[in-house]
């Protein structure tokens, strides 16, 4: 960061309104990066259902049909918006953007490498679990203010859902600090650092919670298999159904900005965020790096898409049965072991020790 | 720059709390008591309380008024009714309000003549003195705590837990034990494919 650090004095120069253009600079190098990731990851999708189905994807628009997703984007910007007539008018409006300012806000706790954070809250876990949680909001408003039953009951799928996974995924969290000793993310990475490479991260010892949070996770963001809240072939769009236009463009944004934030902080939390996969020792391939973090949150994107060409749908009872009575039964036990692991010192415990 | 914040959020967070009991529609009122929680853990926030505010907002925020919603969306509450008792139920409310803000001024008075809160000597984050407080010096209140809200969750899928007639359950660990046999029959039948083929060979 020397390199920016001129400029950061010279902007801090202006005092207060200094202070917070620099901050104003700091958030636009996340969000517009991550809003081009949407863009790119949703032709990757395209692509990867493609091959998965034995079609060629699109191709037409840009070479490899790159640009398709802009494409998409502009044709949705332009359309006419409608308004249905007997909504609930200003929160038809806000839900939009009710739903996309937690999925943004989530970024501003992951750690890209060392030191290369928008803001290192100690309390950074909890922040992101805050975050996450609340994004059904935009979800629920929505569901209400459209007046539509198909997006009613869209909306309160969603709820219970959310709400229920959330329990699942905080207590995979759980155990994931009672190791790392500390709720500051870049302290959880480094407390994954160790003398094996990718055999000290997280996921080892916390196998089944690692895989109950990415699970939670793709529940949480109401990805297939789980997709109660739009559920296409039985309650048309789900909260969605009255949106056309721009305000759609917003809901498809924020579905996969969360995809994508869910992907990183599973490859923070559980597979050692920029640390390298080899051991330290080895020459190149060691450097830890910000490269990294970006292969393994590619790695958990690609999962995504695989489990929504591999996996039918579940039913609404099993969905429920899965969060309550399998995961969050298991995430208890474990919570358990990892206290034990701790205590007789199985693995090293790092971060505030 | 953190008092014109505070006096923003506080400002924000009176008109909230006024329009959860003024709005007409139940959904909107629920909406901005959200509001209200969400202004209040940015108000700890600057009193870098952060892990009461995050707390905050990751219990009251993202599950409580969520379930909150949840109820108020699916009644259809009609408010005439609800605003007939207005005059009756003021004296009550008015002394419920009296008492209210004796108690707050109370405690306003007793945390003014204490001294200063004791200066962090360890450098620790709030979250990490907030739980080495818990887990040492208050266990016994915080697993007695602990014991009553399981105790509470028990009790309620308890109450909600009755078997009613005429309920159609399935039992999943059924359904995936169950084997082809148990379902399908093979029936065997004399092939009566081949004299069919063979006749309308023949009809021509």
């Amino acid at each position: 960061m020397n390199v920016f650090e001129p400029l950061r004095n010279y902007i801090l120069g202006y005092g207060d309104i200094g202070l917070v253009v620099w901050l104003v600079i700091c958030i636009l190098c996340v969000a517009v990066p991550v809003i081009l990731a949407v863009a790119f990851y949703v032709w990757w999708e395209r692509k990867v259902l493609g091959w998965m189905h034995v079609r060629i994807g699109p191709n037409s628009v840009g070479p490899a049909g790159l640009a398709q997703t802009f494409a998409d984007v502009f044709k949705l910007l332009f359309k006419e918006y409608l308004l249905p007539a007997r909504s609930s008018k200003l929160l038809f409006v806000l839900a939009p953007l009710i739903a996309l300012v937690p999925a943004f806000a989530g970024w501003a706790v992951v750690p890209f490498d060392q030191r290369v954070v928008l803001s290192d809250a100690n309390a950074g876990l909890l922040y992101v679990l805050a975050m996450t949680s609340m994004g059904v909001y935009g979800i629920i408003i929505a569901g209400w203010a459209s007046n539509s039953k198909y997006a009613m009951l869209g909306a309160m799928r969603s709820a219970a859902q959310v709400v229920s996974y959330e329990i699942a995924a905080g207590m995979a969290l759980v155990g994931v600090l009672i190791c790392a000793g500390s709720l500051n993310m870049s302290d959880i990475v480094r407390a994954q650092a160790g003398a094996h490479g990718l055999l000290s991260w997280f996921w080892l010892p916390l196998l089944p919670l690692f895989v109950i949070y990415f699970v939670s996770g793709v529940a949480e963001t109401n990805r297939l298999p789980f997709d109660m809240a739009e559920g296409e072939s039985e309650i048309v769009a789900g909260f969605h159904v009255e949106y056309s236009g721009a305000p759609f463009a917003v809901f498809f944004l924020t579905e996969y900005a969360n995809m994508i934030l869910i992907s990183f902080l599973a490859s923070v939390l559980f597979l050692g965020g920029w640390l390298s996969p080899f051991p330290q020792r080895w020459p190149i391939l060691g450097v830890a790096g910000w490269w990294w973090l970006f292969a393994k949150a590619f790695f958990f994107a690609f999962m995504y898409l695989w489990f929504r060409a591999a996996f039918p749908r579940y039913r609404y009872d099993q969905i429920m049965r899965l969060g309550w009575k399998v995961f969050i039964p298991i995430a208890l036990v474990w919570i358990g072991m990892a206290g034990v692991m701790v205590y007789f010192g199985w693995f090293g415990l790092g971060g505030a020790q | 720059m953190n008092l014109i914040l505070f006096y923003v959020f506080a400002a924000v967070l009176v008109l909230a709390a006024l329009g959860v009991i003024a709005v007409k529609n139940s959904v909107h009122a629920a909406l901005l008591l959200v509001l209200c929680f969400f202004t209040t853990s940015a108000l700890w926030l600057l009193m870098q309380a952060e892990f009461l505010a995050i707390a905050l907002v990751l219990v009251y925020v993202g599950a409580v008024m969520v379930l909150f919603l949840f109820v108020v969306m699916m009644l259809d509450i009609k408010v005439e009714p609800l605003r007939e008792g207005f005059i009756r139920f003021l004296p009550v409310g008015v002394l419920v309000a009296a008492v209210m803000l004796a108690e707050m001024l109370m405690l306003i008075g007793v945390r003014s003549m204490q001294i200063a809160p004791p200066a962090d000597p360890a450098g620790h984050s709030n979250t990490a003195w907030l739980g080495e407080a818990l887990f040492t010096r208050f266990l016994l209140p915080f697993e007695i705590a602990a014991v009553i809200l399981t105790v509470a969750v028990i009790a309620a899928v308890m109450l909600t837990l009755r078997k009613r007639v005429g309920i159609k359950s399935q039992n999943p660990s059924k359904q995936v034990a169950v084997k082809a046999s148990e379902r399908v029959r093979i029936v065997k039948m004399p092939s009566a494919v081949r004299d069919v083929a063979a006749k309308s060979e023949a009809t021509p």
